[in-house]
């Protein structure tokens, strides 16, 4: 490591290295604090160039590196290595080119979420993908997770938002990948890197689509009382064939939590609400509007509100926006989980999830992404009292098998990241993982970007999978399969 | 020799033997698009698609589907559509089997609203070059769980494995018509926005716009402008450049047909026109890839990132045997 700083002191200036071991402690952790590990060292650089040039110098001394945008991340995507080396894209925060009759914006890795859609704004665009950690994230970082968003349902996720990539390999060679146009000739490797959570490299400049603002949008607030109703009403909307920008649940819990942080003034006694959003031209959007409301009463909605102006927009997101740290003013300690199952299992497995509730007696707040299956279950718990860490994190576990046991997916937005990574089996066979290992060492066959992440076991890329050159006979005669 | 396997683990069990036996495996499905690509270097088995049929399972309140790789899509789509429900692609060969569309990620007109393949599939089921079977994404349309193997064997022409099974996200079907134009280019609108533009006559623009009541579509919609004999290409340009790429192809004598509103055209060329016109979609930002094979012909110009790309192939396909030679060489 000392020979490292030494070399990389050749080229970036004393502020962009960090060795002091009290402000590398403030690198320990992402947005999942739970584990902390002080970097071996952190290094900010200002451009692709020394991008590179860094990680060319850990791949040549076979240092591990981690990258890491704004620390948002909820699965320790982020999390770094004692003996790596942390390289943070804080110092890269231009939009390099605002090409607005392109529909594309060009952005340098660490430029804000947020940012991208302020600075279309003025010209009638915006950036879509909005994690609702939005006004912090990164579009780095957003790569790195395919991050989506309550809009997601309508606009897709990051991957559908990016049509270029400059990246630093592993090895430390600037490739450029897509651009402005789309379908760029080869393999999709931007949809293969998208998503890939730092292990296939850094992405040093990002070309992401800007999408017109909508002639019109609408925002209810539907009262239910129970989530079974408030789910019906989801399956209708859909299969009236309206695709809503977004359809929000929040259940009885959640929103106690939200009135008591933020004083929404979501219907009282609520056993659940949806937040319904649609846009689009101003005739499509006022048709669809009506005929959501309609599906709302018929499924048993008590109350229904329509925001009148982008304020009473802004008040019905605030509740949902907040729903995370709210609960905190109901319990001292959560785990936030983030699990996959298709739509219509959603009243089956909430069901599930509240007799696990009943059964343990921990709590569960939920709010999730009705429109696509995306539950954020809140597992509540008190750490000071011993045990119930423990108990919440066997609950949470419980409610992935439940994911996975409904043809789900153990994560829709937040990551595999080091939290998730022993759950990968449960959902993928060792073939499944080791094909996608194949896609690892394609990239980075020293293994050296991001280890650990993803990937419970990673596979040595020196074998060569399933060269069995002449197979046995009873294999070959059909009666027995090479094990 | 050829080999039409009727389930995935047969297909395994054939890919196996094929592995052992260090053949040359060329995956084919409706046949719909073997002239694409640079000919396989050899080829010691067929590996028919065709009865690898059926929608294994649709779920039309979760609006997906999955299917296996050799079911026609117009099949498909009948099948979605009893339930007012369509894979949102247009592409021009409806005879195509879904693997086939998959493999060469063929896309038409409605790309403008809906995108592509790699937008639309969330799952796939492979059988490795050494008969492995793997699955990668899942049947939900958010998930983020793995690397997206889908995407990567998605307009891989058949070099990295075979595409056993495909899980779709689905869109409602929608009633539309055509609003048509001549003389000026208007503005985007609508599901989809194309332009035919002969190099010797007039241009027409059309619309695809939701309800009937319209004009009928034209003829030209959605179908590749090239015929016998002359090259197909598929030419890309940044959206404010599309306008100067068509000027360029005109002055150069090429027609051209596709998207305004994602700046994906197709142009008819003949083997000398393809430098010229790779100039031009290069200057528009975007490139210009020969489809359909001509001997002599550079189809792809320079391939960014194609070091990566050998790299993928050489893990999938050690041995150079998924249809060596055709696509990343």
């Amino acid at each position: 490591m000392k020979a490292l700083v030494e070399k990389l002191s050749g080229r970036l200036t004393k502020d962009q290295i960090i060795t002091d071991p009290v402000e590398l402690r403030t690198y320990e952790c992402d947005g999942l604090a739970q584990y902390r590990v002080s970097p071996g060292l952190v290094v900010l650089p200002h451009n692709a160039s020394e991008t590179a040039f860094v990680v060319k110098a850990c791949a040549e001394a076979g240092i591990p590196f981690v990258a890491r945008g704004s620390g948002t991340g909820l699965s320790g995507g982020a999390l770094p290595r004692r003996d790596g080396v942390l390289i943070v894209t804080a110092q890269m925060r231009s939009i390099v080119e605002l090409a607005i009759e392109d529909e594309r914006a060009v952005v340098q890795p660490g430029v804000i979420n947020l940012h991208v859609t302020r600075a279309a704004a003025a010209h009638g665009y915006y950036y879509a993908p909005d994690p609702s950690s939005q006004q912090i994230c990164s579009i780095g970082g957003n790569v790195a997770e395919n991050s989506g968003g309550a809009h997601c349902l309508k606009y897709g996720f990051t991957t559908n938002h990016v049509t270029g990539l400059e990246i630093v390999t592993p090895d430390g060679e600037l490739v450029r990948l897509g651009g402005k146009a789309l379908d760029p000739p080869g393999y999709d490797l931007i949809g293969t890197f998208v998503g890939s959570e730092g292990t296939l490299g850094i992405a040093t400049e990002v070309t992401v689509r800007l999408t017109p603002v909508p002639q019109a949008v609408s925002t209810l607030l539907a009262g239910f009382a129970s989530t079974d109703e408030a789910g019906a009403a989801t399956s209708a909307i859909i299969a009236a064939g309206i695709v809503p920008a977004a359809i929000e649940m929040m259940d009885a819990l959640a929103i106690e939590a939200a009135e008591a942080a933020v004083h929404c003034g979501y219907p009282a006694g609520a056993g659940a609400v949806l937040i319904v959003e649609l846009d689009g031209l101003i005739e499509a959007v006022e048709a669809e509007f009506a005929a959501v409301q309609r599906l709302c009463v018929d499924e048993g909605a008590f109350e229904i509100r329509v925001a009148a102006d982008d304020a009473e927009r802004a008040l019905i997101w605030k509740g949902r926006k907040s729903a995370f740290a709210a609960v905190g003013r109901i319990s001292p300690d959560y785990i936030v989980q983030d699990g996959v199952i298709p739509r219509t299992a959603l009243p089956e497995v909430l069901r599930r999830i509240d007799e696990l509730s009943q059964r343990t007696g921990v709590r569960v707040a939920n709010v999730f992404h009705a429109g696509d299956g995306n539950l954020h279950p809140l597992v509540l718990f008190d750490d000071s009292v011993p045990g119930q860490a423990a108990h919440a994190e066997e609950v949470s576990g419980a409610i992935l098998d439940l994911c996975i046991e409904h043809g789900g997916s153990i994560t829709g937005e937040h990551g595999v990241g080091v939290d998730k990574s022993r759950y990968m089996p449960r959902m993928f066979s060792d073939d499944d993982l080791d094909t996608m290992q194949m896609v690892r060492c394609a990239f980075d066959p020293a293994g050296l970007s991001n280890p650990g992440k993803v990937f419970p076991t990673p596979r040595l890329c020196g074998e060569v999978p399933g060269r069995h050159k002449g197979a046995h006979p009873l294999q070959e005669a059909g009666i027995a399969e090479v094990f | 020799m050829e080999a039409r396997p009727t389930s995935t683990a047969e297909a395994a069990s054939i890919l196996r033997e094929a592995a052992a036996k260090g053949w040359a495996v060329v995956v084919r499905g409706a046949g719909t698009k073997q002239s694409w690509g640079r000919p396989p270097r050899r080829c010691d088995l067929v590996l028919d698609t065709t009865g690898l049929t059926g929608v294994v399972e649709h779920a039309a309140g979760d609006l997906i589907a999955v299917v296996r790789a050799g079911t026609p899509l117009a099949e498909l789509q009948s099948t979605l559509g009893f339930a007012g429900q369509q894979l949102a692609l247009d592409s021009p060969f409806p005879n195509a089997t879904v693997g086939g569309t998959v493999a060469v990620n063929t896309s038409g007109p409605r790309r403008m609203t809906y995108g592509t393949v790699r937008d639309l599939i969330i799952g796939v089921t492979i059988v490795r070059p050494d008969g492995v079977i793997a699955r990668a994404g899942g049947k939900v349309v958010k998930n983020v769980a793995g690397y997206d193997l889908a995407k990567l064997m998605t307009g891989s022409h058949g070099t990295l494995g075979l595409i056993a099974e495909c899980a779709f996200r689905l869109h409602p079907r929608v009633e539309t018509s055509f609003v048509r134009k001549r003389g000026d280019f208007g503005t985007k609108a609508g599901l989809a926005w194309e332009i035919d533009a002969p190099a010797d006559g007039d241009w027409k623009v059309a619309w695809e716009m939701p309800g009937a009541g319209g004009d009928p579509k034209p003829e030209w919609w959605g179908r590749y402008p090239w015929r016998e004999g002359e090259l197909g290409v598929k030419l890309t340009a940044a959206l404010s450049k599309v306008r100067g790429l068509l000027a360029a192809a005109k002055r150069l004598g090429v027609s051209v047909r596709g998207s305004l509103g994602t700046g994906v055209l197709y142009a008819a060329a003949q083997p000398d026109q393809i430098g010229d016109l790779r100039a031009a979609a290069h200057e528009a930002g975007g490139h210009a890839v020969v489809l359909t094979y001509h001997e002599g012909v550079d189809l792809w110009g320079p391939v960014p990132g194609l070091d990566l790309m050998r790299r993928v192939k050489a893990q999938f396909d050690p041995d150079d045997r998924f249809a060596p030679g055709r696509f990343v060489v």
